[in-house]
C-alpha cells in the first residue's frame, strides 16, 4: 500500500509535466491545426535557460521569468518565420518543418549549453515531506501547483476574456473568425507564445527533480503527445487528465514492472488509443477515417 | 530507340556507380561510396512512403535496427547464413510495420509520425537495454557474409572496400529498379492518387488504408535491408543504427533531394553523406544543419533539390 501511494505521488508529479506539454500541444493544434513536434524543445529551453541565467548570478525567480519570456519569444519567432510562411502546406510538410525546428533547437542547445546534464537547486529545499507512509519532495508541490495554476488560468482566459474567446473562435472556424473581425494572425502569434511559455514553465519546474540536457525534448514531446491523444486531441481538459494518467501509468509500470521500459508506456498508450478509441477520452471532433 | 524515363534513370545510376571509381584518389573513397549507397537504399524506401504515398515516418531507423541485429543474432542463435539472416530481418521488419501501421493508417494525418517516432525509440531502447542478447550500447559482432571469399575463389579478387562498394551499389540499383517499377504499377498509381487526395482516391476505388499500409511495409523492408548492409559491411552493429537521429537523417536526405523522385533522393543521400566527410566542422553542427535543411527545403523548395532544379532548367529551355 505504501509502495502504491509512493508511485502515485511520483506519478502525479511527472504527470503534471506531461499535462503541461499536452496543453501546449493542444493550444497550437487548436489555433492552427499544426502538430508541433518542437513542443518538447520549449520544455528543454525553459529548464536550460534558467540554469544558465542562474549560474550567471540571477536569482531563481528572475532567471525563470527570463527563461519563460525568452522561450515564448522563440515560439513566436518560430511561428512567424516558419509556420506562417508555409501556410497552406500539406500536413507532412508542416510535420517536417516542426521536426526540423526541433532538431535545429536541439543542435543549437548542444553547441551553446554543451552535452552534459545540468542541475538546478530546488525552490524550497530538498527535505522530503511525509504523507502517511510515503514521501514527496517539496519541488513536486511546485510542479503540481504550477500545472494547476496554468490550467485554471487558461480556463479563465478561454471562457472569461474576449481575447480567449477569439482564440476559441479561430480554432472552431478560421474563416468565420476572420469574417467577424478577429485578427487570426495575432491569435496564431499569441497561441505559439502561450504554448512555448507554458512548455518553458514546465521545464523550469521539473529541472530540479529530473535534471536537464539538450536531448530531453523529443521524449517529452512524445509523452505530451500521448497524453493529449489519450485525453482527446484538441481538448484542454483531456490534455490535463490524459497527461496525469500517463504519468501515473508510467510510474506504476516503473514500480511494478520495469524501470528500464517505463518510457515504452507512452508508445503503448498511443497505439492502444489509436486502436480502440481514436477520439480519446474527451475528444469532440470525430477523427477522420479513411 | 528512345529509352523510357525509368530505363534512362537506371542507366544513368549504373553508369555513375560504375565510372565513379575512375576518379577515386584513394581506396578510402570506395568505403565512402558504399556508405552513400547504403544510405540511399534506405532513402529510396522513404521515397515510396513519403514521396509516393505522402505519409511520414519518424522511426524508420527502428527497422534498420531490426535488419542489422538480425544479421548479428540469427547466425549465432539460429545458425542461419548471414544472407538468410538479412532476409529474416526484412520479414520481421515487414511484419512489425504491418502490425504498427494497420491500426494507425486507417486514420488520416499526423498519427503515423507520432506512432513511428514511439516505435523507433522503443526499438533502440530494447537494443540498448537487453545487454545479455544484444551486447548493449557497445554493440555486437556480425558474421562474415562470405561472398568476397567466394568471388576470390572464382578468380575475382577484390579488396574489402571494393567489394562492398560494388555489392551495395548493386543493391541500390535493384532497390531503385523495384521502386521505379512500383511507381507505374497499379499500387504505385494508387499511392500517388491518395497522396493527392485520399477522398478522391477512395472515390475511384482505391482501398486507401490498405495502400498506405503496403507503402509503409515496403519502405520498412528497404530500411531493414539498409540496416543489414551496414551490419554486414562493418562486421559489427551498435544501437545507434536504430537511433532517432538516424531516422531524421533518412527523412532529411529524402526531402532535400526530392522525396518524389528516386534519383533526387539518391542525390540527397549523397550530399548529406558527403558533407560531413568533406567538412569536419559539420560533425559538431550536424543537427543544426539537418534541422535547417528540413525547414528551408519545406518552406522554399517543397519538391526538393532535383525536381526544383529540373523544373528550372526545363523552364529556361522552352
Amino acid at each position: 500500500m505504501t509502495e502504491l501511494l509512493q508511485f502515485l505521488l511520483s506519478g502525479i508529479t511527472v504527470g503534471a509535466v506531461y499535462a503541461l506539454v499536452a496543453l501546449g500541444f493542444t493550444i497550437i493544434y487548436n489555433a492552427s491545426d499544426v502538430v508541433n513536434f518542437a513542443q518538447g524543445e520549449f520544455v528543454m529551453l525553459g529548464g536550460m535557460i534558467t540554469v544558465f541565467a542562474y549560474k550567471a548570478g540571477l536569482p531563481i525567480p528572475v532567471a525563470a521569468l527570463f527563461a519563460i519570456l525568452l522561450t515564448a519569444a522563440i515560439g513566436v519567432a518560430f511561428n512567424r518565420v516558419a509556420i506562417e510562411t508555409a501556410r497552406g502546406a500539406p500536413v507532412v510538410s508542416l510535420i517536417i518543418i516542426t521536426i526540423g525546428a526541433s532538431i535545429f533547437i536541439q543542435g543549437v542547445a548542444q553547441v551553446v549549453f554543451g552535452k552534459e546534464l545540468h542541475r538546478l537547486p530546488s525552490f524550497s529545499g530538498d527535505d522530503p515531506i511525509r504523507i502517511l507512509e510515503a514521501t514527496i519532495l517539496p519541488q513536486s508541490f511546485w510542479v503540481i501547483g504550477g500545472a494547476m495554476v496554468v490550467f485554471v488560468g487558461l480556463w479563465l482566459f478561454f471562457t472569461r476574456t474576449l481575447l480567449g474567446r477569439a482564440v476559441l473562435a479561430t480554432s472552431n472556424n478560421r474563416v468565420a473568425a476572420q469574417l467577424v473581425g478577429i485578427n487570426t494572425g495575432f491569435v496564431m502569434t499569441l497561441s505559439f507564445g502561450l504554448s512555448a511559455g507554458i512548455g518553458a514553465l514546465a521545464g523550469v519546474l521539473i529541472t530540479p527533480i529530473t535534471l536537464t540536457s539538450y536531448q530531453v525534448g523529443i521524449a517529452l514531446a512524445l509523452k505530451g503527445f500521448a497524453g493529449a491523444m489519450l485525453g482527446g486531441m484538441g481538448n484542454p481538459k483531456g490534455a490535463l487528465i490524459g497527461g496525469l494518467m500517463l504519468g501515473l501509468l508510467e510510474s506504476v509500470t516503473a514500480g511494478y514492472l520495469s524501470s528500464q521500459y517505463k518510457d515504452a508506456v507512452a508508445f503503448v498508450v498511443i497505439l492502444a488509443v489509436l486502436f480502440a478509441m481514436p477520439q480519446g477520452l474527451f475528444g469532440r471532433k470525430a477523427t477522420e477515417r479513411v | 530507340m528512345k529509352l523510357s524515363a525509368k530505363h534512362s534513370t537506371l542507366l544513368l545510376l549504373a553508369l555513375i556507380i560504375a565510372l565513379a571509381p575512375i576518379f577515386f584518389p584513394s581506396a578510402y573513397y570506395f568505403r565512402i561510396g558504399s556508405v552513400v549507397f547504403v544510405n540511399a537504399v534506405a532513402v529510396v524506401g522513404i521515397v515510396i512512403l513519403t514521396g509516393y504515398a505522402g505519409q511520414i515516418s519518424l522511426g524508420h531507423a527502428g527497422f534498420s535496427g531490426i535488419g542489422g541485429y538480425a544479421c548479428a543474432l540469427a547466425p549465432v542463435h539460429l545458425g542461419l547464413h548471414p544472407a538468410l539472416a538479412a532476409v529474416l530481418g526484412a520479414v520481421v521488419s515487414g511484419v512489425m510495420a504491418y502490425l504498427v501501421g494497420r491500426p494507425i493508417l486507417r486514420l488520416k494525418g499526423y498519427y503515423l509520425a507520432v506512432a513511428s517516432l514511439g516505435f523507433g525509440i522503443l526499438v533502440s531502447m530494447v537494443l540498448a537495454n537487453e545487454t545479455a542478447i544484444t551486447g548493449g550500447p557497445d554493440g555486437i559482432k556480425v558474421a562474415d557474409l562470405g561472398l568476397r571469399t567466394l568471388l576470390a575463389d572464382a578468380g575475382v579478387p577484390l579488396t574489402n572496400a571494393q567489394f562492398w562498394y560494388a555489392f551495395s551499389g548493386i543493391c541500390l540499383l535493384i532497390g531503385s529498379w523495384l521502386a521505379l517499377n512500383l511507381h507505374d504499377s497499379p499500387t504505385g498509381r494508387a499511392l500517388r492518387a491518395l497522396h493527392g487526395s485520399e477522398i478522391a482516391a477512395r472515390t475511384v476505388g482505391v482501398d486507401v488504408a490498405r495502400a498506405k499500409v503496403t507503402a509503409f511495409v515496403i519502405s520498412a523492408v528497404y530500411a531493414s535491408v539498409a540496416g543489414s548492409l551496414i551490419a554486414l559491411q562493418n562486421r559489427m552493429i551498435t544501437p545507434d543504427v536504430a537511433g532517432y537521429m538516424h531516422s531524421i537523417e533518412m527523412v532529411t536526405m529524402a526531402v532535400l533531394g526530392g522525396a518524389g523522385s528516386v534519383l533526387g533522393a539518391i542525390l540527397g543521400a549523397t550530399i548529406l553523406t558527403l558533407l560531413p566527410q568533406a567538412l569536419t566542422v559539420f560533425q559538431q553542427y550536424e543537427q543544426i544543419m539537418l534541422g535547417l535543411v528540413m525547414m528551408l527545403v519545406m518552406i522554399f523548395m517543397r519538391e526538393g533539390l532535383l525536381p526544383s532544379l529540373t523544373a528550372l532548367v526545363r523552364g529556361r529551355g522552352e
